[in-house]
């Protein structure tokens, strides 16, 4: 049992990152924070795929001395890691977007938080 | 002479009288020229096409494939002309009438009216040379979409909610039929109408050859007013009172018992009928549609609503001699579509005829007026007589084989629902005769005559036709003929 | 030859015109309604002629980017399905932006450049999703579609910019579980092409990933797609957002979410493996289903006719998803051929809307008088036609996606989504006669009849009519003609029909 923790211990931070950004997006109250918890969701996702490419004594996808090509095992899988450079990129472009939203909220109704927000809506 | 392409002229030529109809809104008698002109040339290619269904032949007219392996037919066989001939001559008198009882009513909205109108003949003729269950759904929901504009014709409170109760009942029938055909179709492959039914040689269990019936009579028996899917009818008389006439006597409910007779004779055939019990359903709620209608006709003050619901149990007549599973019952159920039409129509024309000449609805104000209006009541009388089978006028004719058609089939009972029936019509008819000859009438009728020669001629024409068919049922159109034809191509399939 | 570049020229004009739109828009900001009309334009043309090409010679287009083959490279794969979702889109958006000239001028009058401009990258975003073959691609198109969708909506009413926001953080946890479920696809099969994992799927089909995936992958889109219960964000961002943002994002959006469940739960895995380890679809068809009520009824309970054709969208897009779980032919057909008939319908509902807003200031349902019927004739025909189409009336085209829905449900012996057919056709009549009656006849409680007969006819300009006009021609001749489309649908089954 506790085997099966240790080694998809990698799997149980990813969940934990997924809830906390989840308890982040339905609990807080602020949009500033929920976009934190957003933030943290998605940064648990980038890590579940940096993880998964990860290989113990493995080296980076350089060809080197000494390591021949055709042994693929010397090498770590480089396409996860680039593929989280994209990733990332539209994980900036979504905070970026929801900044601007949150600006225009609070410049049309001065607040930030959730339920003041819905009271002056009604 | 090529005929294939008259069905589809005879579908057509009503909705190409529409745009007419509309452009020439702001003169009325240039919009009626049309409604007429298109009622003429419709009839009259219709009565082209009766020599070639008096052989039995069949002119099928392949359109377009509107789905993959359901091509969009139009088939004008025996059945299918016998029926565009009653709709479209009848609508020639309704025109006539029209003009009389719009301008004699000062009904706003003419142009909406008389385009409805063409459109709901359209669709009607349409349903009459369907040559499958596809191209009938199509017409049968055109039917139903541009007869709403007619049923809530005077847009008051009442005429609305009659609408809303008339699309509820006649959209749900619609999704039922389509759901039927859905799974006739992916049982057997095709939903072409064929003479004894397309069901043979498919595996079919008692619940599933039940549920289909049900759900094909939930949908035709809506419009052919089968209760307890009857009660939008009496709601629809808020509609003017040639729509009455016309729709809700002879095509909106016609191409109901027509879509029951399509379902039972060229669906499910007679055998399959008979092996699943399915006419004894048909059968039971038929009789119970026949008395139960008839009993409250008795109780309607609204001379309208009391034809509504004659119509309701006479419609029944007809279904009830389709579930005899008889030749000659089927004969019946056939004459019947066409002689109670012309009855129904002469009654409907009368009541209109009294309610725009002397204002009086209810059938406690009829006193005294057979002085005022003659000719007028004695239409009512002649078609009341057909209505309770009373000879010489037609009506007897279609019951004397219904009855007949019970006896062959060894049936008691339907004889003697038949009957009572008929008692019960001569109960409801006559004190409204009674009131209109023999009352003496109040003073506001002083100062009335009869009503315009634009609905006393029609009225009592159809009044005169009813009588001289039934003298001679075969007279003018043979309807007899393809009435026997239809039905021995049902039973004797070749 | 250019056939086979057709995939990627298509989000490269959306690319061009991107860039094109704040370069010359700076220079002159008159024309760049007419520039982003040339780009929509020019990708229409494009796709129409790729799918003739794709009719006449039969062809999988498969374009690798690069040269660089699959499994390494990138690659967008042009088949029938993608084509015709390609050419419904584009055409859509085309006739929508042409309406979009007078309400940019009222609606967002000082931001019509910046508007244009995302418009572009949002069809760049949709286009790149159903052409792309490659499931990381799809993110990345999904998140560039996502970002503009919620900078369109946001561009709209005083509460748009928080409806924007709370779509903001549902979307962007949908497209996270999608890449997380990519994820672990990747994990199993070792890659990211569709057409190579769908080869690879069946030898691993056992290992709990698979089905992790699946279901996180479902989840993911289902979002996107405003599949019931994960709709929540839709009413409000297509009520608030402005009129022109609804009309592109609604008809068009959802359903290519609903495509890229086609493409996962019928392509990538199959007929035969969907179901392998859970019952994928009956659980999908369970929720369409009750999508499908739940939307109708919702849109009877509205007073706003741009919030009850939100509610319809959640109602529509679950015939679709309806359809996909139904996993066999009829289904398959009634949902592509639905994708389209929905795209027009709701497009024209949602421009009508979009023009009452422009000439009465609002589109309440309780304030419709049948005084429109004398000022906007042709407009409220148009309207009719839309609604007798999603009532599902015969002829008009509403009517064949659901006929085919039917016969799935039949030969599935689904009687019980079969009854949902029926019932939502109800409930859609419903909510579309309530509106046509006002519209129609005469309130009979205000006697108001004398007043409306010397209303002067008011109708709204050629840039709005035009499109309206083609949508509802579309809508009778998608109808009539449907056999012609069903027979092109044919040839984009999925492997195992």
């Amino acid at each position: 049992m506790l085997d099966f923790f240790l080694g998809h211990y990698a799997y149980w931070f990813t969940i934990i990152l997924l809830a906390i950004g989840l308890y982040g997006m339905l609990m807080k109250k602020n949009l500033v924070k929920k976009t934190i918890g957003l933030s943290i969701f998605q940064a648990g996702v980038i890590l579940f795929f940096v993880s998964v490419a990860m290989k113990e004594g493995a080296t980076v996808p350089v060809k080197a001395y000494g390591l021949p090509v055709s042994e693929a095992a010397n090498y770590m899988n480089a396409l996860p890691h680039t593929l989280m450079l994209t990733a990332i990129v539209v994980g900036v472009a979504t905070l970026g977007v929801a900044f601007a939203l949150i600006i225009n909220i609070y410049n049309r109704y001065g607040t930030l938080n959730e339920e003041e927000l819905l009271d002056k809506i009604q | 002479m090529d005929l294939t392409y008259i069905p589809l002229y005879a579908v057509l030529v009503s909705l190409a009288a529409v745009p007419f109809i509309l452009l020439s809104s702001k003169k009325p008698n240039l919009r009626e020229f049309w409604t007429i002109l298109a009622g003429v040339i419709k009839f009259l290619l219709v009565l082209t096409l009766l020599p070639s269904a008096l052989e039995g032949n069949t002119i099928e007219l392949e359109l377009l494939e509107i789905a993959p392996n359901l091509p969009l037919v139009l088939k004008a066989d025996t059945f299918g002309v016998f029926f565009a001939l009653i709709a479209s001559g009848l609508w020639i008198f309704t025109s006539f009438y029209s003009i009389g009882y719009m301008r004699g009513h000062h009904e706003k909205k003419q142009t909406r009216y008389f385009a409805s109108f063409a459109i709901c003949l359209s669709s009607t003729i349409g349903i009459a040379f369907s040559g499958n269950l596809l191209t009938f759904i199509i017409f049968y929901e055109m039917l139903t979409l541009a007869t709403y504009p007619l049923v809530i014709h005077s847009e008051t409170k009442k005429g609305i909610a009659a609408g809303r109760k008339y699309l509820t009942y006649t959209l749900t029938a619609g999704l039922l039929l389509i759901a039927a055909a859905g799974i006739t179709y992916s049982l057997t492959g095709t939903l072409d109408f064929q003479a004894g039914g397309i069901f043979e040689g498919v595996e079919l269990s008692q619940t599933m050859a039940v549920t289909i019936f049900i759900l094909f009579l939930g949908g035709v028996g809506v419009k052919a007013g089968i209760m307890p899917l009857h009660s939008w009818l009496p709601s629809a008389m808020a509609a003017p009172t040639p729509v009455s006439a016309l729709l809700h006597a002879v095509a909106v409910v016609k191409s109901g018992v027509f879509g029951v007779i399509r379902v039972v004779g060229f669906i499910f055939g007679p055998e399959v009928m008979a092996e699943f019990g399915l006419n004894e359903i048909l059968m039971v709620l038929a009789g119970i549609t026949v008395i139960v209608a008839s009993l409250l006709a008795f109780a309607q003050d609204n001379l309208k609503r009391r034809l509504a619901y004659s119509t309701v149990g006479h419609l029944s007549y007809i279904v009830l001699g389709v579930a005899l599973l008889t030749e000659t019952g089927l004969i019946g159920s056939i004459m019947h579509i066409s002689f109670h039409a012309t009855m129904k129509i002469t009654l409907f024309f009368c009541a209109g005829a009294i309610m725009v000449n002397l204002h009086k609805k209810n059938i406690s104000d009829l006193n005294g007026i057979a002085k005022v209006m003659p000719w007028t009541m004695a239409a009512f009388v002649i078609g009341s007589m057909g209505l309770a089978g009373i000879p010489p006028v037609n009506g007897f004719v279609s019951k004397w084989y219904l009855a007949t058609g019970a006896l062959e089939g060894g049936m008691m009972l339907p004889v003697i629902i038949l009957v009572i029936s008929g008692l019960l019509n001569v109960g409801y008819f006559f004190p409204i005769i009674h009131r209109a000859y023999f009352r003496k009438g109040g003073p506001e009728l002083e100062g009335h005559t009869e009503a315009s020669p634009f609905m006393v001629v029609p009225l009592f024409s159809t009044a005169v036709l009813s009588i001289l068919f039934g003298l001679n049922p075969d007279l003018f159109f043979n309807f007899f003929d393809m009435a026997t034809s239809v039905a021995s191509t049902i039973f004797n399939r070749l | 030859m250019i056939g086979s570049e057709i995939p990627a020229l298509i989000p490269v004009t959306y690319i061009l015109f991107a860039i094109l739109i704040p370069v010359i828009g700076l220079w002159k900001r008159e024309i760049v309604w007419h520039l982003s009309l040339l780009g929509t334009g020019i990708a229409t043309l494009f796709s129409a002629w790729g799918m003739m090409h794709l009719i006449q010679t039969g062809e999988t287009i498969r374009y690798f980017f690069g040269g660089w083959m699959p499994p390494v490279g990138i690659e967008f794969v042009y088949d029938g399905l993608a084509a015709f979702i390609v050419l419904v889109i584009n055409a859509i958006a085309f006739l929508v932006l042409i309406h979009s000239k007078e309400i940019s001028k009222v609606e967002f009058p000082g931001k019509k450049m910046a508007y244009y401009t995302v418009s572009m990258l949002l069809m760049l975003g949709f286009n790149g999703m159903v052409l792309t073959g490659d499931l990381f691609n799809l993110y990345v198109f999904l998140e560039i579609s996502s970002l503009s969708s919620y900078a369109l909506i946001a561009i709209g009413e005083k509460r748009a910019p928080y409806a924007a926001f709370r779509y903001l953080i549902i979307g962007t946890v949908g497209g996270s579980l999608y890449l997380l479920g990519v994820g672990f696809l990747y994990t199993v099969t070792g890659t990211l092409n569709i057409i190579d994992m769908h080869e690879m799927l069946p030898m691993v089909i056992g290992h709990s990933s698979v089905i992790a995936a699946l279901i996180l992958m479902i989840v993911g889109v289902g979002v996107k797609a405003a599949l019931f219960p994960l709709h929540g964000w839709l009413p409000d961002s297509y009520t608030f957002a402005s009129s022109t943002s609804s009309a592109l994002i609604a008809p068009i959006g959802t359903k290519v979410a609903a495509y890229i469940l086609f493409r996962v739960v019928l392509f990538l895995f199959g007929v035969e493996l969907i179901d392998e380890q859970l019952p994928v679809t009956t659980i999908i068809g369970v929720f369409a289903g009750i999508g499908i009520l739940y939307g109708s009824i919702m849109a009877i309970a509205q007073s706003e006719l741009k919030k009850m054709l939100a509610y319809s969208s959640v109602s529509q897009i679950g015939y679709i998803i309806m359809g996909i779980s139904l996993a066999n032919p009829f289904g398959f057909i009634g949902a592509v051929l639905h994708i389209l008939n929905h795209a027009m319908m709701k497009a024209l509902l949602f421009l009508v809307s979009g023009s009452m807003r422009l000439k009465e200031g609002h589109s309440l349902i309780t304030k419709f008088d049948n005084s429109y019927r004398k000022k906007y004739p042709w407009t409220m025909a148009a309207f009719t036609t839309a609604a007798i189409s999603m009532v599902g009336l015969p002829p008009l085209a509403g009517f064949f996606s659901k006929w085919y829905l039917a016969l799935g449900t039949i030969d599935n012996s689904n009687w019980l989504l079969l009854a949902v057919i029926l019932i939502s056709s109800l409930l859609n009549a419903v909510y579309f006669f309530r509106i046509l009656e006002k519209v129609y006849l005469n309130n009979p409680e205000t006697e108001s009849s004398e007043e409306t007969e010397i209303l002067e006819q008011d109708e709204v300009g050629f840039s709005m009519m035009f499109p309206m006009a083609v949508m509802a021609t579309g809508l009778l001749l998608v109808g009539i003609f449907n056999a012609y489309i069903v027979n092109v649908i044919f040839t984009m089954f999925p492997a195992g029909f």
